[in-house]
């Protein structure tokens, strides 16, 4: 597929003609910071960001998303079934998604679409959906992207790589659904030479602006148990206060609650975002919790995203190096220091130091 | 599905047994299950629990489920009468492993209301059509007095058999017309559970308490970790594996559970 | 306030050397910009992983709440007054504690400093009084009192008001500021100006409850918004559920929260949290001359019943 080029100045004119046959979402500026929104007919996204304070996960898979309605009227006929909510089926384009909160949804779909169940609210929104991505010329001090499986000018779970330079957008089609993308916005005009080799470097001198970094080939290596066991849980989970913000923040959680919200005779069967945060997560009806404890909660957290999802999928970690956890814990609980941690972690050393003490 | 029959198992009355009926005759076709497994049962306006089905599959035309009232949910369905309408979705999770549990002596050890799934297991072996499929059957069932156990004529209807041996036992009783045993459940295991080899597989359902003091005694006996088989529970919502609640590692109570033997929980975190 | 790190570290090794407390929290730095990390310290080895610096806005009273071991508790002028509410309410026991007082000139708000730079901030230097920030081609220097975070700003108690320990001499205390100014600008809006105010005030709640977990008051078993049987508040993004949370989160703090601004630092969003507190505790100052946390020998005024409290507003 040919390298596009997009004069800016033409922007506009292919995203209002996108907006006429999809709903388009793109970054825009929410008092301090940006948010991806959906545009309406004068709205056009702003890329003048780093990212958006929340990852573009919403898109998909909504905070709060009705699936049934109900009736407790004893008159209806269909009093007490459930009813499924229409879903919006139709094609929607997120403009400026950054490559890391791309490979998050190919990443999250692994749980959502299995081979025995299949979430038909998050697949079928995903699929009507065209990720048109920008690269990162600039990435922040507290991206970790490229050891988190991408990186600045990654292609992974996207449709089209936008790539900023100076008064034009490259743009590389990567899928049949970007190709067509690229067509129905009437964005046809091919890069000339040399583009190819101007991206690459581009992309070269953004990845070494990345400078920090994760490694998890030990945590790969050890046993679940070793992991769950090692002492320094306590010590890293005490500062944690339990709010949700990490998990809401982040691209690759998607855990959920699922509610039954009633009005007078009427109701809705709902799901909302949840968070292992919070210690009603595993609360049974009996009063019996498995996490009690905060550091247990904690440790569980971060054995999902680098350890259980690892061992479960093969395929990385459960994290895209985004940084937005790291940004806005309200407490500085640091991933990246507990991944790095967790692979340094030695059973044996540690069975060392007891022996001599 | 509908509400047939609502039947008060327990003394206290605090554990119920409800036989459903499918409103449409192709959904029961469609719900075809194999003990072990469970769903969740739906109530709408309220939520839904995730319960064991405590009928068999050789049991045609209903499904019951033994529920123990305890939460918002489970009041609510006490509350209900025979007739009314509510939701199932299921079958869900791995039901016992019964292909490799054919041809071979089950020991089956329940305590209290996780019996459910079990009884379903009992009905199922003992059908005409399978019992020639398993070896000997030993069950050791146990509560905290005769009024608290579940399935009361069943399991007088079960002693009397000739094809499997009954071990009823309370923890302790004033009736002096109680036939069975007196003694907790791990104690009457190590008296009348069979002795070990690779052909006797152990199935424990039981409050963690009960599991915990029962499985050194199978371990005295030599039964190995992989023939010891345990059914799960955890909080769940979805129950297929999607919404991340009930993992333990990562393995997930709902989807990969809710049946896991010994040797596979001895690798797990002790999350449960 | 440069200076208090090298005698906290000193007060803190010495309180573990001799054995007086279990444990002592205070803050380490933090591993981005402007964020540091509440820190327990617990051997005397450890004391020099403990800072202080102008982005501690966190209130480490949260931390000490229904403990029951012996505490070392760094503290400033309104994470103290926490101390003495916690000590009325018997969340922790006024011995269980060894109060290592801050005297505070208040703490800079990152979301003020960012939004005067352009680009990303990669380092931090700080003096008594201004802030040194710089990134990627820029270098800037910040008066801190242009960057205070807002209760900082219109803070009366900056010296603590129970301690057994002092890093510092106390501070001179501010006067002439109206504590209740972004109060009474919203008490003279219209009923419909007022509405759409604290709609878009909330507007980007995503309900993470940082805010309730960063407070020292928030520490219901169950918190309203937890309960199930009965329901009262929705888990979803429902406006409605929303406002109930925050209005009646500041309901219950009414009366002891001593505006330390921890839920404002807390929260990811940035959402002006103390809006809804502030108010309350101005109808409490107005109402009962109560500002809660000043002293151990007073129960607070929602605790108390005297026959002339003022009742005019029951119809």
């Amino acid at each position: 597929m040919k390298l596009i080029k997009i004069d800016k100045k033409s922007l506009k004119e292919g995203i209002d003609k996108l907006k006429r046959t999809h709903s388009v979402f793109g970054p825009v500026r929410e008092k301090d910071e940006f948010e991806f929104k959906a545009l309406g007919d004068a709205d056009m996204p702003d890329f003048s960001f780093s990212n958006t304070r929340m990852s573009p996960k919403a898109i998909v898979y909504p905070q709060t998303q009705l699936m049934f309605t109900y009736s407790l009227n004893d008159a209806d006929d269909d009093c007490r079934i459930l009813k499924e909510v229409p879903m919006d089926e139709r094609p929607r384009a997120v403009i400026g998604i950054r490559p890391c909160d791309a490979l998050a949804f190919p990443l999250v779909r692994r749980n959502f679409d299995t081979p025995e169940y299949q979430d038909t609210f998050w697949v079928r929104t995903y699929e009507a959906t065209t990720f048109v991505g920008l690269a990162c010329n600039e990435p922040c001090a507290t991206c970790f992207c490229t050891s988190a499986g991408t990186g600045p000018f990654g292609k992974e779970g996207l449709d089209v790589l936008l790539v900023e330079d100076g008064d034009d957008f490259f743009a590389e089609p990567l899928t049949p659904k970007g190709e067509s993308l690229l067509e129905t916005a009437g964005w046809t005009t091919e890069a000339g030479g040399g583009a190819e080799e101007k991206i690459t470097s581009m992309a070269a001198a953004a990845n070494e602006h990345i400078t920090s970094a994760v490694s998890f080939d030990n945590i790969k290596k050890r046993e679940i148990l070793e992991l769950y066991d090692a002492p320094f849980w306590e010590e890293e989970a005490i500062s944690c206060i339990n709010c949700g913000t990490c998990t809401y923040v982040c691209p690759t959680c998607w855990c959920f609650d699922i509610q039954d919200e009633t009005f007078g005779k009427s109701g809705v069967r709902m799901r909302n975002w949840d968070s292992c945060m919070s210690p009603l997560f595993t609360l049974h009806a009996s009063g019996h919790n498995p996490r009690t404890k905060k550091h247990e909660r904690v440790r569980q957290r971060f054995m999902h995203k680098l350890k259980y999802y690892v061992d479960k999928y093969d395929n990385g970690i459960q994290c895209v190096g985004c940084g937005r956890c790291v940004r806005l814990c309200p407490v500085n609980i640091d991933i990246r220091s507990i991944c790095n941690k967790m692979n340094n972690f030695d059973p044996e050393a540690c069975k060392c130091e007891v022996a001599s003490s | 599905m509908r509400i047939d029959q609502i039947i008060t198992e327990t003394e206290d009355k605090s554990l119920k047994t409800f036989k459903f009926v499918f409103i449409r005759p192709e959904d029961e076709e469609k719900f075809a299950y194999r003990a072990g497994q469970f769903a969740e049962l739906s109530v709408p306006g309220l939520g839904e629990i995730p319960i064991g089905i405590a009928s068999s599959p050789t049991e045609k035309g209903f499904v019951k489920f033994t529920i123990f009232k305890t939460g918002k949910v489970t009041s609510h369905l006490h509350a209900m009468r025979e007739g009314e309408i509510m939701g199932i979705r299921g079958p869900l999770g791995h039901p016992y492993p019964w292909e490799t549990l054919a041809g071979k002596n089950i020991v089956i050890i329940g305590g209290g209301f996780a019996f459910t799934t079990l009884r379903s297991s009992i009905i199922f072996m003992t059908d005409p059509a399978n019992r020639s499929k398993f070896k000997d059957i030993h069950v050791i069932y146990g509560a905290r007095s005769p009024g608290m156990l579940l399935y009361k004529e069943e399991l007088k209807s079960w002693a009397e058999r000739d094809d499997m041996n009954m071990h009823i036992t309370v923890d302790g009783t004033d009736d002096p017309d109680w036939k069975y045993h007196k003694g907790f459940v791990p104690a009457i295991t190590e008296k009348f559970a069979p002795p070990a080899d690779a052909d006797t597989y152990a199935i424990i359902c039981g409050p963690p308490i009960m599991i915990k003091f029962t499985q050194p005694v199978l371990d005295n006996l030599g039964y190995s970790h992989d023939n010891i088989i345990m059914s799960l529970e955890n909080r769940m919502k979805c129950g297929i594996g999607i919404c991340g609640r009930c993992n333990i590692g990562k393995d997930l109570v709902c989807k990969d559970g809710p049946v896991f033997t010994l040797s596979q929980l001895n690798a797990m975190p002790k999350e449960y | 306030m440069t200076g208090y790190t090298e005698k906290i570290r000193e007060i803190a090794a010495r309180l573990l050397t001799e054995g007086k407390v279990d444990r002592v929290i205070g803050f380490r730095k933090g591993t981005v910009p402007m964020m540091n990390q509440p820190h327990y310290v617990t051997s005397p080895a450890m004391a020099v992983e403990l800072i202080w610096d102008s982005h501690c806005g966190l209130n480490l009273a949260n931390y000490v709440t229904d403990s029951k071991e012996r505490i070392g508790i760094v503290a400033k002028g309104c994470d103290s007054r926490n101390l003495v509410t916690h000590i009325i309410e018997n969340k922790i026991k006024r011995d269980q504690l060894v109060i290592i007082g801050v005297p505070c000139t208040g703490m800079v708000d990152r979301n003020k400093v960012c939004a005067r730079v352009e680009g990303e901030i990669t380092s931090v230097e700080e003096t008594d009084d201004a802030i040194t920030v710089s990134g990627n081609g820029f270098s800037k220097t910040i008066a801190k009192t242009d960057v205070l975070r807002e209760n900082c700003a219109v803070c009366t108690h900056r010296n603590p008001v129970i301690h057994d320990e002092m890093v510092g001499e106390p501070v001179a205390e501010q006067t002439g500021v109206d504590a209740y100014a972004s109060v009474k600008k919203v008490e003279a809006l219209s009923p419909e100006e007022k509405w759409n105010y604290f709609e878009d005030l909330i507007s980007t709640c995503i309900r993470c409850y940082a805010c309730r977990n960063a407070c020292p008051l928030c520490y219901c078993p169950t918190c309203f918004v937890d309960e199930s049987r009965p329901q009262w508040v929705g888990k979803s993004q429902d406006p409605i559920d929303v406002r109930t949370f925050h209005l009646l989160r500041a309901y219950h703090c009414a009366g002891r929260c001593t505006d330390c601004g921890a839920c404002e630092t807390a929260c990811p969003m940035g959402i002006k949290v103390r809006e809804f507190t502030k108010k309350l505790n101005k109808d409490c100052f107005e109402l009962y001359g109560w500002e809660a946390g000043l002293t151990l020998d007073k129960r607070p005024p929602l605790d108390v019943y005297k026959t002339d409290d003022p009742d005019d507003f029951i119809r």
